[in-house]
């Protein structure tokens, strides 16, 4: 039976190992088949912010594969609201991550859904599993 | 590990896998193909082409499952299917086409 699982994901991209482990483990898991969400909080929400460029560090970005996930049947990228207005960020600093509906004759649908702080805490309670990096 | 080609000595890990993906070449799949006696055709090259395109987009080589729907889509119904891709590639389509590819192995393979 599938369990709900949920990444929470509270690090930069760069400078730590964090968010990329997250991003291996949910393609890992998302290979078996289970009910995936991410969260996006705290410096989280950088690892999905447009305009990434690594060249400067000498690493390989990864950005470009969040938006791969919904190819595994990843699409619910919750976004703390409050995490962003704190970044002076907004919905559009983020990279259009879609996915398509195959019920719905492959619409490509928005995966982020911006959320609040207290909608997040609901959506954390309600999970089997949840994995923090 | 390498494979001698043209003169030229490209390093492979311990799998056969390229370990410097911007080494790759037409020729490169097709010798690493021959080391395992597959003769690359048409329809070998529909799907290493595909992966490479996957992987330039999303920076990972997608998973068999995540293939085979793709495949399916892009490449017509009756190839969308493990079925047609075991056919061309039975060491498992995720591994041996991404090594042909030039890619690493995706990511979950073991």
């Amino acid at each position: 039976m599938s369990k709900k699982f949920m990444y929470v994901n509270r690090k930069a991209p760069y400078g730590t190992v964090y968010a990329l482990e997250s991003l291996e483990v949910v393609l890992i898991a998302a290979a078996f088949e289970q009910d995936v969400s991410l969260a996006f909080i705290d410096d989280g929400v950088y690892q999905i912010a447009k305009g990434q460029d690594t060249k400067g560090i000498g690493m390989k970005g990864f950005s470009a594969t969040y938006n791969a996930l919904g190819d595994y049947d990843v699409n619910k990228f919750y976004v703390e609201r409050e995490s962003l207005e704190e970044r002076g960020l907004t919905e559009d600093d983020l990279m259009p991550i879609v996915y398509e509906d195959e019920d719905d004759d492959w619409a490509e649908k928005p995966s982020v859904k911006i959320v609040s702080r207290a909608e997040m805490a609901q959506v954390l309670s309600e999970q089997d599993v949840t994995l923090s990096f | 590990m390498a494979l001698e080609i043209n003169g030229q000595s490209i390093a492979l890990d311990e799998e056969g896998y390229l370990e410097n993906l911007s080494d790759w070449t037409p020729e490169i799949a097709t010798a690493l193909a021959s080391g395992e006696d597959v003769e690359l055709g048409d329809e070998h090259w529909d799907i290493i082409n595909f992966l490479r395109e996957y992987y330039e987009e999303y920076q990972i080589a997608p998973a068999v499952r995540v293939l085979t729907k793709a495949v399916g889509k892009r490449l017509g119904k009756d190839k969308g299917n493990s079925k047609y891709l075991y056919s061309l590639f039975p060491y498992g389509p995720g591994k041996q086409a991404c090594k042909y590819a030039g890619l690493p192995k995706p990511t979950g393979c073991v």
